[in-house]
């Protein structure tokens, strides 16, 4: 938290008033912060270095504060490592998070590949369609999102809706099998987050200066070149955030895979969803947890970095 | 053992809360999903005045899960043997007051044997249906495949030379360690219920030998997949097989799905009901476990859902479609090859776990 400019000045009684109101503000958010997300993780963070137990709930210790702080303490006493060691010498757990992020990494790029020109003839388009374009993008989330991704069974699966319109066009012989195989998870990611990478890209491009393209034309620069040369740096703040926006929830994602994924997918989601409800290992799913939080707080930070650089930018 | 159903919803829509009635005439059930017959639980409620409310799940997982946290507020689950049993370990369960359900004398002694390796003097768990968990296969892509593909035996799954035939129309296995290394286990003529840990490598390298020729692990989307054709071999729960059998024939689109119980045997299951010791309305659970076990509505509910029951009393009343279907009452002697399994200590599940994680990832 940041002080105010103010700090330390003898308030006169209107002043503190303000002060105190805006403190409230700041308090707002913080406060959720600390309920929604602090306590929780530090539920999980201390489940993490629990052990696993036959017993309700399964693992031990557990704090009981009616039985006064000695309990607590003697708990804090008994807490363990071992389930983080048991993630690094079982190489099952690198290899998921790895995957997470390959995976993360490729269906960001193909997002990007397929999203910025989706963007681009949005911004492109006359004024007057682009609020009726960005509702069209928005539409499909009036649809539930595990409906929309049970949809994608219905078209990939071996008999399904695009397997027999290609047989028909007779474009292949035999049936794909894309339904439960990685291909099928990167066409979920894609269809489910495109929006997310639209919007940011839209808005940037959406604000551009149409005269520099002009100035660019009129001084001989092919469209091709201007598009390297202007556009495409111009929008550098919303590839950015589109990027960060979809890397960060695909890598935990977890029901696109397990729905269109198949025995080769390994995403650390399943792999946290296995512990925790299929093996009982409270413990070591808090731990896979804990860890996925950790290597997501690098991109998050550098997201956060570069948009406080841009506001500065901004701002002057 | 359930998929994910619109039943769900319907049996949900079927009881609104009509009536206001106080919290001791409330039962909470939590069951699988279309898991009773028609009509069954408006009866119970015109006949003891007890409103149902009624919840359903389509794992184990889930149920167990929920009941670990505590707290759950249902009054009776049905979970599967293997977890009921460590859930009475970890003292999930209250013990079931006999005397409140003189409808036990129904029960069926073959069963209340068998599940007493899960629950010791039968104290927690009252069964409601019981199955094995053995083959389902689509008979028309196998034989064109495969004309004298051994359906009788585990060697379909088991053996890299058969499975590898199907490969392409898509095998499904159970992701549930707990089913299919015992079948693993019992096919290379090792004891199913075996905790030691190189007879469970042996086993899990075994399911790793075929891994390659699986397309998913997976509890539940076999049923579907099955039905519609979309696969051709699956290792899955009787129930559920006999239902994609049914929808398969409802639907009437050339696909004919077989349920087969090797001949080498087969793991059986039990899902039964039990009390979690947190229960808001005991009393309720106790009538609500004797009403199931009333020999006419155990009958209605197993005509229904195609699922044996573990109730004596009720084989009279049943269909012959059912009583009579070797797939659902296996013959005295396929009875015989059945085995059953007894809860892992946590080491074992740990070596269980680490093995099964190894099959799915090729590890």
């Amino acid at each position: 938290m940041s002080g105010g400019p103010d700090n330390g000045a003898a308030a006169p009684g209107g002043r503190a008033g303000r002060r105190g109101a805006r403190w409230l503000v700041l308090a707002i958010p913080y406060l959720w912060l600390l309920v929604f997300f602090l306590v929780p993780f530090f539920i999980v963070l201390k489940i993490s270095l629990s052990m696993t137990a036959l017993a309700m709930p399964p693992y031990v210790p557990v704090f009981d504060l009616a039985k006064g702080i000695d309990n607590v303490v003697a708990g804090i006493r008994q807490f363990t490592t071992d389930n983080y060691v048991w993630l690094i010498e079982d190489a099952l757990y690198v290899r998921a998070y790895l995957s997470s992020l390959w995976i993360a990494a490729v269906s960001t790029f193909l997002l990007l590949v397929v999203g910025y020109p989706i963007a681009y003839g949005m911004a492109r388009a006359p004024r007057r369609w682009q609020a009726m374009l960005v509702m069209m993008v928005i539409l499909p989330f009036w649809t539930s999102f595990l409906i929309r991704v049970y949809a994608w069974i219905g078209i990939l699966k071996k008999e399904g809706l695009l397997n027999q319109m290609l047989l028909a066009l007779g474009v292949i012989d035999d049936p794909l099998t894309i339904l439960n195989t990685n291909t099928a998870v990167y066409i979920g990611i894609v269809y489910s987050y495109l929006p997310f990478m639209v919007l940011p890209l839209y808005a940037a491009l959406e604000r551009m200066d149409d005269t520099l393209l002009e100035a660019a034309a009129d001084l001989g620069c092919p469209p091709v070149q201007a598009f390297w040369k202007i556009t495409f740096p111009l929008s550098m703040p919303g590839v950015i955030a589109g990027c960060f926006l979809v890397f960060i929830p695909v890598t935990g994602e977890f029901v696109i895979p397990d729905l269109l994924g198949g025995s080769e997918t390994l995403m650390i989601g399943k792999t946290l969803w296995a512990e925790f409800f299929a093996n009982r290992d409270w413990p070591v799913s808090s731990a896979v947890a804990v860890v996925l939080l950790v290597i997501l707080v690098v991109p998050i930070v550098l997201f956060q970095n570069q948009e406080a650089k841009r506001a500065e930018r901004e701002g002057r | 053992m359930k998929p994910i159903v619109a039943v769900a919803a319907i049996a949900l829509a079927t009881f609104p809360a009509s009536v206001a009635v106080g919290a001791d005439h409330v039962v909470h059930v939590y069951n699988w999903s279309d898991y009773v017959g028609e009509g069954v639980l408006e009866d119970f409620t015109k006949q003891t005045g007890i409103q149902v409310v009624y919840d359903v799940y389509d794992s184990n997982e889930v149920l167990e899960t929920k009941l670990l946290a505590g707290g759950s507020g249902y009054d009776v689950v049905v979970p599967s043997a293997t977890n009921f049993a460590r859930m009475i370990a970890a003292g999930v369960f209250q013990k079931v007051d006999k005397s409140k359900i003189p409808n036990l004398a129904n029960m069926w002694d073959a069963i209340q044997q068998r599940l007493a390796t899960y629950d010791p003097g039968n104290e927690y768990a009252v069964n409601y249906m019981w199955g094995t968990t053995a083959i389902g296969y689509n008979e028309g892509k196998i034989l064109e495949r495969m004309p004298d593909a051994p359906v009788d035996s585990w060697d379909m799954i088991f053996k890299p030379e058969v499975v590898s035939k199907f490969r392409d129309c898509g095998v499904h296995l159970l992701d549930s360690p707990d089913d299919i290394l015992p079948a693993a286990l019992n096919y290379l003529g090792l004891n199913p219920d075996s905790k030691d840990p190189a007879d469970i490598e042996k086993a899990g390298a075994l399911v790793a030998s075929i891994a390659p020729n699986v397309q998913k692990f997976h509890s539940s989307e076999y049923i579907n997949a099955l039905a519609n054709g979309d696969i051709c071999l699956a290792v899955g729960y009787s129930g559920d097989v006999l239902q994609a059998r049914d929808r398969a024939d409802e639907a009437d689109n050339n696909v004919t799905v077989v349920y087969s119980i090797p001949k080498e045997g087969a793991l059986m299951w039990f899902d039964s009901f039990g009390i979690p010791a947190d229960a808001p309305n005991p009393e309720a659970a106790h009538a609500f476990i004797n009403f199931m076990q009333d020999a006419e509505i155990a009958a209605r509910n197993s005509n229904y859902v195609y699922y044996a029951n573990g109730n004596k009393a009720s084989q009279p009343l049943l269909d012959e479609e059912v009583i009579g279907d070797p797939a659902i009452y296996p013959d005295e002697a396929t009875l015989q090859k059945l085995f059953t399994t007894t809860p892992n200590d946590p080491q074992t599940q740990r070596v269980i776990t680490r093995a099964w994680t190894r099959v799915k990832t090729g590890g």
